[in-house]
């Protein structure tokens, strides 16, 4: 297999061994294909997130099976409407999981409110109160559209350093980053 | 039980706390006082021939203009198969009224929910507190004059311009390709193409 | 970024200094609470003394959007009061304008009417008994259920464009036709729907287990269930026989021929949870019928009564009823005469059904509560609005 860009324009830094980089392309794999997401079923997402999961759109071809306490889980999507109630104790559960997560929002309301802009008890978008690696639109997406956001998790999932332990998402939105095309290997 | 007939009734009984039918286009209504709701609501819901056993709905309507919070009931017999819209009003300024917990528990959560967003209170409630807001928000959502308090908790409620957020990122993408061509072209350049052996074939 | 942490004071105090007492939060990220609701549960062990539902973790307004937004332009929200049964919401919100209006939409959108809302109340009791299956401890039959719903989710996609929040309903009438060859798909899902149901029956209604998890458990009285102000199949499970569609009729109900499943304490006392769950899945059965019967009498005909682009109401109100999939849903409006309405409340079946957990769940264990909150069929969305 072959590696990433490395995650910084200069060259030599990010991968220092070649044995080294091939220790983590072997951690990230087994790191994608096992995704266990958060059952975190907000809204009306939330029961599109269960479809995805159920026996057509099936989420658990990628291995990634719904966990219940954040204790177990590495990905938690953020499936529906936060309220200024939730928000708070989305961030407690955020804090509760372990490292490496991530943080799929699904959905126009877990992005940026949604259709409830106007309202006065919800939270303009998830990335208020938690940092997001991969946002997908749709209300609410499609099954397929959430597969494909799970595939970009697994992108930037393989993307990881052991070495430096950075990776895209996690920095500034200004600084200049590497994030490979769709597809890349 | 036509409406009429429930309303000739009520006003035999209690006379002058409750009005005339209303003759408002749409669904008809009985605005009754305040002071005297709980027994009204009693007297439905026990009376033969009336028996009032479900309650609907509980809600409320704010009426700057005219400075009340008017408090609907929306009423109905299974047994009988009528309906009935009741009216309070209670003063904006200090919104109170009887609970009729008593006579329906399905109006505990009811009230509740109107304490909460528009802040009358109830009096005689067994657990009058906020139900659908967090405990400590400040202010009645639902009236016509609340003002957002600008965020909850240090939880800004605006988002940034999305056509500014673009501009940005379109500028860190800019950049990141700019400095991927000065990388690539950093490395070694590729090796010149075999043009001689092509020619002798 | 500093966020101030302060969760709400537990609601609940220790009554007596027993060590093993203690306050849990049920909620609201569970699997099992359907949405975000949280039950603040007073427990020793796994016996529960007293269980506080503490709600409002989905509020978002509606009430208050809907005096911001135009009337035609409310229609979408109405999608997210009940994203499970959405045809429903928009049906009685249309049936509210309408009435505000004065007008009636024509026969043939009536009939589609019914054929989309009784194939949502087919899409959402797949959820209610399907959950309520893996609330018990069932994983597979979640997946039946789903496989099923996605028929549906098929059916309704190709009819409004949606699979989820459908926004087919409009004032007057509704959006769309039926497309052509439609009603043939949906005739031949019914077909497999009907065999399919006795094979959920035989593996789940019937099964001994089930029938011993849920028999006995939350017994509501026909009294309770009306002095609560329960509806729909909960209050039908406890024997109250009241159905709108028969007993306040409205669109093209007068016309067809169903019946309406009462619960009967078949296994058990008459109001527990086998009975509410199996006044849903007669129901499954009965919605069967009647999208047959309004497919073969299916109108010619306009879909959309006459009206104007800037609905401009006389002041005034009127209230709209639909028999949801989760009980009565009243959709009142007051109008004061420009193009948004002046205040728009919505009363839900499954708002007066969390009311009444606290008093079903003083001395029960753990499981039967989860099993009660699966049989009330509570979604957070109409709890919260």
């Amino acid at each position: 297999m072959t590696h990433n860009e490395p995650y910084l324009a200069e060259p030599g830094t990010g991968v220092l061994f070649t044995n080294t980089s091939m220790i983590d392309d072997a951690i990230n794999l087994a790191r994608k294909n096992s995704i266990h997401y958060l059952l975190f079923g907000l809204a009306c997402c939330g029961i599109e997130l269960m479809q995805t999961g159920g026996p057509r759109a099936d989420l658990d071809r990628f291995a990634a099976i719904f966990r219940a306490s954040p204790r177990q889980a590495d990905l938690m999507i953020v499936a529906g409407t936060l309220t200024y109630k939730m928000a708070v104790r989305t961030k407690l559960l955020y804090d509760q999981m372990a490292e490496p997560k991530y943080v799929l929002s699904m959905g126009s309301c877990a992005n940026c409110g949604g259709l409830f802009q106007a309202s006065y008890s919800v939270c303009k978008g998830v990335d208020k109160i938690i940092p997001v690696d991969v946002y997908v639109p749709g209300c609410p997406p499609r099954p397929e559209a959430l597969t494909e956001g799970l595939l970009r998790i697994q992108d930037i999932m393989m993307c990881e350093r052991w070495k430096t332990k950075m990776r895209p998402g996690r920095v500034d939105p200004n600084a200049p980053m590497m994030i490979p095309a769709p597809g890349a290997k | 039980m036509l409406h009429e007939e429930i309303c000739t009734q009520l006003q035999a009984q209690f006379g002058e706390a409750v009005g005339a039918l209303s003759e408002t286009k749409g669904d008809r209504f009985i605005v009754v006082k305040g002071q005297r709701i709980v027994d009204v609501c009693r007297f439905l819901k026990t009376t033969t021939g009336l028996e009032f056993d479900y309650c609907q709905d509980i809600t409320a309507v704010d009426w700057p203009t005219r400075k009340i919070i008017e408090v609907v009931y929306h009423l109905y017999s299974l047994v009988h198969r009528h309906g009935l819209v009741l009216k309070a009003e209670t003063d904006r300024e200090k919104p109170t009224i009887a609970t009729v917990e008593g006579v329906w528990k399905a109006a505990t959560w009811l009230e509740r929910e109107i304490y909460d967003l528009f802040g009358v209170n109830f009096e005689g409630h067994s657990d009058l507190r906020r139900i659908l807001m967090p405990d400590d928000w400040v202010g009645f959502p639902l009236r016509k004059d609340y003002q957002e308090a600008g965020g909850y908790h240090g939880i800004g409620n605006a988002r940034p311009d999305p056509l500014v957020q673009l501009a940005k990122l379109t500028d860190g993408k800019r950049k990141a390709v700019a400095a991927a061509a000065a990388f690539a072209a950093a490395a070694p350049p590729a090796p010149a193409p075999e043009a001689p052996q092509e020619k002798k074939e | 970024m500093a966020i101030d942490m302060q969760l709400d004071r537990h609601i609940l105090r220790r009554t007596d200094s027993s060590d093993e007492e203690i306050v849990v939060n049920f909620g609201p990220q569970h699997p099992s609470t359907h949405g975000v609701i949280n039950f603040v549960t007073q427990t020793n062990g796994e016996v529960i003394r007293r269980s506080v539902p503490d709600v409002g973790y989905l509020h978002r307004g509606l009430e208050k959007i809907g005096e911001m937004v135009p009337y035609p332009g409310y229609m979408p929200f109405t999608d997210r009061i009940d994203y499970l049964a959405a045809m429903f919401a928009n049906e009685g919100y249309a049936l509210a304008i309408e009435r505000l209006l004065g007008v009636e939409a024509p026969p043939r959108a009536k009939y589609i009417r019914a054929i989309a809302g009784e194939l949502c109340r087919i899409s959402n009791h797949f959820i209610s008994v399907g959950t309520m299956a893996q609330d018990i401890g069932a994983a597979t039959p979640l997946t039946h259920a789903l496989r099923e719903r996605e028929s549906v989710n098929d059916l309704l996609e190709e009819l409004c464009g949606a699979r989820l929040t459908f926004n087919f309903h409009r004032i007057g009438g509704v959006a769309f036709d039926l497309p052509t060859g439609w009603g043939d798909k949906v005739l031949r899902f019914l077909d497999h729907l009907d065999s399919y149901i006795q094979e959920w029956d035989r593996l789940i209604t019937f099964n001994e287990i089930f029938v011993k998890r849920l028999a006995n458990v939350g017994i509501i009285t026909r009294e309770k269930a009306i002095d609560y102000g329960l509806a729909g199949p909960n209050l039908r499970g406890s024997g109250v026989n009241w159905d709108i569609r028969r007993d306040m009729p409205y669109g093209a109900y007068p016309d067809l021929d169903f019946n309406i499943p009462v619960g009967a304490g078949r296994f058990g006392t008459l109001g527990d949870c086998w009975d509410r769950y199996f006044v849903r899945v007669q129901e499954i059965v009965e919605s069967s019928k009647i999208v047959r019967q309004a497919l073969a009498k299916l109108p010619e005909g306009d879909i959309q009564a006459k009206v104007a682009r800037k609905l401009k109401p006389e002041a005034g109100e009127a209230v709209g009823r639909v028999e949801s999939a989760r009980g009565e849903m009243l959709y009142y409006v007051v109008s004061d005469g420009s193009e948004k309405a002046y205040r728009l409340r919505v009363r839900t079946g499954s708002f007066m059904a969390m009311a009444i957990i606290e008093e079903l769940s003083h001395g029960i264990m753990v499981a039967d509560l989860i099993a009660i909150i699966a049989s009330l069929d509570v979604v957070a969305p109409e709890v919260d609005r």
